[in-house]
C-alpha cells in the first residue's frame, strides 16, 4: 500500500504533484516511469531539482518499474508512481497485474485529443485504451488534486465529469 | 498588459492568474507592466508550454523569465527552452518585490535585471508579530 498514487500526468513531477498530493501525503518517495527521461541525465536532474530534499526520486523506464514494483510497494514510505502518458501506464499494468487503480491526473491539449474535463484531454485511442484498462478490473478516475472528487472513467468519457 | 508599442523585456509564467495579477500590481504601482508578458499554465500540456516559451526567446527577445514555483511545470518548460542559451536567465520563486525592482532597472539589460532583483525579492519576505517565537 505504500505506493499510494499511480498517476497518469503529462507534466510529471510539478506543483500539484510534488505540493498538492506530496504534502498531504507526507510523501517519501517518487517513481518517474518515463522511458526518455529515464535515459537523459540532464532531464532527470532537472526533475530531481524540483523535489525536497527529503523526497527520493527514482527514474525508471516502464519495463524496469514493473521488475521492481514489489521493491516499490514494500517501501513503508508513501508513495507516488507517474507516467507522463496513457500509453506507458498500460504497458506497465501489462506487466503489473499488481496495480489495481490509475489516477488521470492531468493530459493536457494536443492535435486528436477531445477535452473532457479542464484537465483531461483525450485521442480516441486513449479512450480505449483506458477503458480496457478497466475491462481488466483497475479502477480508473479522474482527479488533479487531493481536495477534488474522483471522477471515475465512465463519467468522464461521458461528459459527466464537471 | 502589454501595447503594441511597448517592448516586452520579461516574461511572467505562472499558476492560475497569478501572472497577470502580479502585472497589472506592477502597472498599478508603477505604470510599468507593459513591459511584462503573462502566461497561465492553465490547459496546457509541457509540450506547449515549453514550445511557447522557446517562442518567446527565439522570435520576441525575451531574455528573463519569471515562474512561481521550483518545481512548477513553467520552471521546468522554461529550463528546457532556454538549454544551451546563456543570454536567457531564469528567476523562479518571484514575487512583486522582485518584479518592481526589475522594471524599474531599465538601466540594466533584461538579464542583468533579473539577476539584480532576486535579493530584493529575497528581502521582501517577513514575519511580523504572532507573538514570542516557540522554541
Amino acid at each position: 500500500m505504500p505506493l499510494e498514487l499511480c498517476r497518469i500526468d503529462d507534466r510529471l513531477i510539478h506543483g500539484q504533484v510534488v505540493l498538492g498530493w506530496g504534502q498531504q501525503m507526507q510523501l517519501g518517495f517518487i517513481v518517474l516511469v518515463d522511458d526518455e527521461v529515464a535515459e537523459s541525465e540532464w532531464e532527470r536532474e532537472l526533475y530531481r531539482m524540483g523535489v525536497p530534499p527529503e523526497v527520493d526520486v527514482v527514474f525508471e523506464t516502464v519495463k524496469g518499474a514493473a521488475t521492481r514494483l514489489a521493491e516499490f510497494q514494500n517501501d513503508p514510505r508513501p508513495g507516488i508512481l507517474l507516467t507522463g502518458d496513457v500509453e506507458s501506464m498500460v504497458r506497465l499494468v501489462g506487466m503489473c497485474s499488481a496495480l489495481r487503480s490509475v489516477n488521470i491526473g492531468g493530459i493536457h491539449h494536443k492535435n486528436g485529443r477531445v477535452q473532457r474535463l479542464r484537465y483531461v484531454f483525450l485521442s480516441p485511442e486513449e479512450e480505449s485504451a483506458l477503458r480496457a484498462l478497466e475491462s481488466q478490473g483497475v479502477a480508473v478516475s479522474a482527479r488533479d488534486v487531493p481536495g477534488a472528487r474522483a471522477i471515475p472513467l465512465s463519467d468522464v468519457l461521458s461528459g459527466k465529469g464537471e | 498588459m502589454n501595447s503594441p508599442d511597448v517592448v516586452p523585456r520579461a516574461l511572467i509564467a505562472a499558476h492560475g492568474d497569478l501572472a497577470a495579477g502580479l502585472a497589472s500590481a506592477v502597472d498599478r504601482i508603477t505604470g510599468r507592466g507593459s513591459v511584462l508578458l503573462t502566461l497561465t499554465n492553465a490547459g496546457l500540456g509541457a509540450d506547449e508550454m515549453e514550445a511557447t516559451v522557446r517562442e518567446l526567446i527565439e522570435h520576441d527577445g525575451i531574455r528573463a523569465i519569471f515562474t512561481d514555483l521550483p518545481s512548477g511545470s513553467w520552471t521546468m518548460a522554461a529550463r528546457r527552452a532556454m538549454r544551451g542559451n546563456d543570454e536567457v536567465v531564469l528567476v523562479t520563486g518571484v514575487n512583486l518585490a522582485a518584479l518592481l525592482e526589475f522594471v524599474m532597472r531599465d538601466d540594466l539589460d533584461p538579464a542583468a535585471g533579473a539577476r539584480a532583483c532576486v535579493d530584493r525579492a529575497r528581502a521582501a519576505i517577513a514575519a511580523v508579530g504572532g507573538g514570542p517565537r516557540a522554541a
